[in-house]
């Protein structure tokens, strides 16, 4: 018997068009928990360094969390895995939505997709019934318009569908999956998706998903919809407001843009605009996304309303938005929020990523000021900014001229366009573009989370530790007062010591262990998310979320059926991290791509940031060149992974020597009070 | 116990603008009510469904009502606010026509109960677990016409009169009467 999980994943070849249902291993389950854990482990056993992104060897893996589909509120996350066009390392992009319970409900923890198909096909789950059908009617079709068109093909209105645009189909870098209101849209996972020639997954189920212990799993439930509601009527004050609730931030239900507007930087992340947001402009926004915005959505089981309906035709939803791509297309053109909702349609439909997407134009726009791209490349496009942003999206997702080169997204654009191109793909780390924001003194806690984050994307590491300190200290104690989500008590007196200006702050407080900690907490929570299936926006991301390290433990253990207490979990956690690391060391990333951007912050401190390397990667068991040393790796159970990267000559005799007097006294931390 | 003058009906109102199209509520129901409680989930066996488009804008929250063994003759479209319902969208009904408020293994059919339980809930737990408030749970007071209102014992001695005859009835009635059973 298995609880939260059905047992059994999907594996089709798509070559041959063969189907299985596999029934998994509960000691992956134990080891791996779900979602990100169990892809992890699947990446590392079936796809070698050697495949590459477009190789047919190469998986797509669409993996729901452990507690995906059960009564736990906001659960319900899929985590999309295979090796990235744009990295070339582990993608593990996430997907809210309704797939991941419907798939659940047919019978399935994952599906897991190798080969390409000869044709355009799509993937129908029904329950028992499973089959790979025609999609060549589809082609070139818009995302939301294929899955209406699916569901209604097949009669079955009820069905979830994640689906790839044009942008997918032309293998296009940072092509997204979009799926309703969610998408998996970082890494460029539709590309894969497109270059398997798979349009869709279609699914529908109807049966039971079992809870372990069903009375205290429903205990955890309950507590934490009525926390949901305490914090929902109890805003967090000294943050901006899209920050004070729970959700990720509340972009479509608040209209002060004040914070994103001045704070972030515009146009191929270059210009910030002080004072840009006058009563004028907020009433002119204000009135566009009242005008615009039909109604707020939530995801499957989740009580926060992060999405929305936008209407920019005659229909009352044209699309479906959610967080700062509200702004991205905006700010990249240097336009205007109507704008924004408008183009960002289009963009949906073709299945782009909101970050890459307006960036990458961005960033054409400035090489053709520069010079650098010239009429010639650009014939027939239009004089406006706005007219050039439609012109480029329609150019890169169907990679005509010059769009067949931005198509691969500002970091090897740059490389095949030459002539010092490069400079202007500077928002990027490891080759992905990232938020468009420039600061002045560098944050240690950001300094690591930028460099190490191996999602690569800032949202996906920050989270419960406030991203700078209160004014005041008395503001700070009021703060940790409640504040129950740290692992510790030094977590508060952290941030209670924390200082806007003198001695206690930025670059040099928090201290360089103290700082090893906070990100260390924050990423563990992400990546419990990501293994579990729940939202970030009620956990890893916001300001004490319902839940945490200390009520999680249980929450997994009574809905699943494991025996985790708080130990246990970091544990496994650990281990996840360790081989999503190792994933990504045996494909040659290492210490000198574990960097922010170059012009993140203009103050900067190479021995700090070296010093703050060093005893993170120690902290985290990890050699000087931040690989995981054989002493972790058989700490977590992992010496398969020791044995591979010592027969790879990666792991050498001594190598490890630097990090050991390091590591044990980060243990020694840890275990301190 | 039902009281002579009237009765409390039990009423859940539904506000549709204020639907997020979360489905917790099919999720709780189906929670709910499995056997042993909670022990599953599953919102194909809920008894409130969100009826949903996306595309279209619907979402609407219905519960099942009575099981009905033939579909409707006739049916018809409600356009609300530039909104087109298909035709079935308010139905309450369990019926051949569509797959909704159904056993998904058995076909047999679901009903809303408002969670009957002992001891009682203050209210079903999709309004508990709705914190839109697209379902409010609200209690009123009916009154019952005493003249039409039919006795329970006159229900149960007319359907026995249906089956058997009055004068069988009849006869029964005096023979356990003679035997003074009373008490």
């Amino acid at each position: 018997m298995r609880y939260a999980e059905t047992g059994f994943n999907l594996e089709v070849d798509l070559t041959r068009g063969n189907i299985e249902r596999v029934a998994t291993d509960p000691r992956d389950t134990a080891h791996y928990l779900g979602g990100l854990g169990t892809n992890a482990r699947l990446m590392w056993d079936r796809v070698p360094p050697e495949v590459g992104p477009f190789s047919p060897e190469n998986l797509l893996v669409f993996g729901t969390g452990l507690l995906a589909g059960t009564p736990a509120p906001g659960s319900n996350r899929t985590i999309v895995s295979s090796i990235s066009p744009q990295t070339r390392l582990f993608a593990f992009s996430m997907m809210g939505g309704f797939w991941g319970p419907e798939l659940k409900h047919a019978g399935y923890d994952k599906v897991v997709l190798r080969g390409k198909s000869p044709r355009l096909v799509y993937l129908w789950i029904h329950d028992d019934k499973v089959e790979l059908r025609e999609a060549e009617h589809f082609r070139g079709l818009g995302t939301l318009e294929t899955a209406e068109l699916i569901r209604q093909e097949l009669g079955q209105p009820l069905a979830q569908v994640a689906s790839i645009g044009l942008a997918g189909e032309n293998r296009v870098f940072f092509a997204s999956i979009e799926q309703g209101r969610s998408s998996a849209s970082r890494q460029g996972l539709g590309a894969i998706m497109g270059d398997k020639n798979l349009k869709a997954i279609a699914v529908r189920g109807t049966k039971d998903l079992y809870i372990a212990r069903p009375a205290e799993f429903m205990a955890h439930c309950n507590a934490a919809l009525a926390y949901i509601e305490h914090r929902e009527k109890n805003p967090i004050t000294n943050v901006m407001p899209i920050m004070a609730g729970l959700g990720s931030p509340q972009e479509m239900r608040v209209h002060d843009e004040q914070w994103h507007t001045e704070n972030f930087v515009w146009g191929n992340a270059r210009h910030r605009r002080k004072g840009f947001w006058t009563q004028d402009i907020a009433a002119q926004w204000t009135d566009t996304m009242e005008k615009m915005r039909t109604r707020l959505l939530s995801c499957h089981n989740c009580p926060l309303k992060c999405g929305a309906a936008i209407s920019v035709d005659t229909r009352i939803c044209s699309y479906m938005m959610k967080c700062f791509s509200k702004l991205t297309y905006t700010m990249g053109a240097m336009s205007d929020l109507e704008f924004g909702l408008k183009i960002a349609q289009k963009a949906t439909e073709h299945g782009v990523d909101a970050f890459s997407a307006p960036q990458t134009m961005a960033f054409a726009i400035e090489l053709h000021e520069a010079g650098i791209l010239t009429d010639a490349d650009m014939a027939g496009w239009p004089p406006d900014p706005e007219g050039r942003f439609y012109w480029l999206l329609d150019h890169i997702v169907r990679r005509e001229g010059i769009g067949d080169v931005l198509a691969d997204g500002t970091h090897w654009a740059a490389e095949r366009i030459g002539k010092g191109a490069m400079a202007y793909a500077h928002n990027n780390i490891k080759k992905h573009e990232q938020l468009p924001l420039k600061l002045g003194m560098l944050n240690p806690i950001y300094f690591l989370m930028y460099s190490t984050g191996e999602k690569i994307n800032i949202t996906q590491i920050e989270g419960n530790f406030p991203q700078q300190p209160f004014e005041t200290r008395a503001e700070r104690e009021a703060f940790v007062k409640d504040w129950e989500h740290v692992p510790d008590e030094r977590f508060k007196q952290w941030f209670v010591e924390w200082e806007q200006r003198g001695e206690k702050s930025i670059p040099n407080y928090p201290p360089v262990d103290a700082t090893c900690e906070i990100v260390h907490w924050q990423e563990m929570l992400h990546y419990i998310d990501d293994s579990v299936g729940l939202c970030a926006g009620l956990s890893s991301f916001p300001y004490k979320p319902p839940y945490h390290l200390h009520n999680l433990p249980s929450i997994i253990s009574t809905g699943a059926g494991l025996e985790l207490d708080e130990e246990g979990l970091k544990h496994v956690i650990r281990r996840i991290r360790t081989l999503v690391r190792a994933t990504n060391i045996r494909r040659g990333m290492r210490r000198k791509d574990d960097k922010p951007p170059d012009d993140h912050w203009k103050k900067r401190f190479p021995e700090l940031e070296a010093k703050l390397l060093d005893r993170y990667y120690a902290f985290k068991g990890w050699n000087a060149d931040g690989i995981p040393t054989r002493a972790t790796l058989h700490e977590l159970g992992l010496d398969f992974v020791a044995e591979e990267l010592t027969v790879r000559g990666i792991l050498k005799d001594g190598d490890e020597a630097a990090s050991a007097p390091a590591a044990s006294a980060a243990a020694t931390a840890r275990s301190a009070p | 116990m039902r009281r002579a003058d009237g009765k409390t009906v039990k009423t859940i109102k539904i506000d549709v603008a204020k639907c997020n199209g979360c489905r917790a509520c099919e999720v709780i129901c189906a929670a709910f009510h499995a056997k042993p409680q909670y022990s599953s989930t599953n919102p194909a066996r809920s008894r409130i469904r969100v009826i949903r488009d996306q595309v279209a804008d619907l979402y609407l929250p219905v519960y099942a009502g009575e099981y009905t063994a033939a579909e409707c003759a006739g049916r018809d479209k409600y356009v609300i606010d530039g909104r087109e319902y298909e035709e079935c969208a308010f139905c309450r009904a369990s019926c051949p026509s569509r797959d909704v408020f159904k056993e998904p293994d058995s076909d047999l059919p679901l009903k809303c109960d408002m969670c009957e339980s002992d001891p009682t809930l203050a209210e079903p737990l999709c309004v508990k677990w709705c914190l839109a408030d697209a379902l409010v749970f609200e209690e009123r007071e009916v009154e019952v016409d005493k003249a039409a209102a039919i006795d329970d014992v006159d229900l149960g001695l007319r359907a026995l009169a249906h089956v058997h005859g009055w004068q069988k009835v009849k006869d029964a009635l005096r023979r356990l009467g003679g035997a003074g059973n009373e008490g």
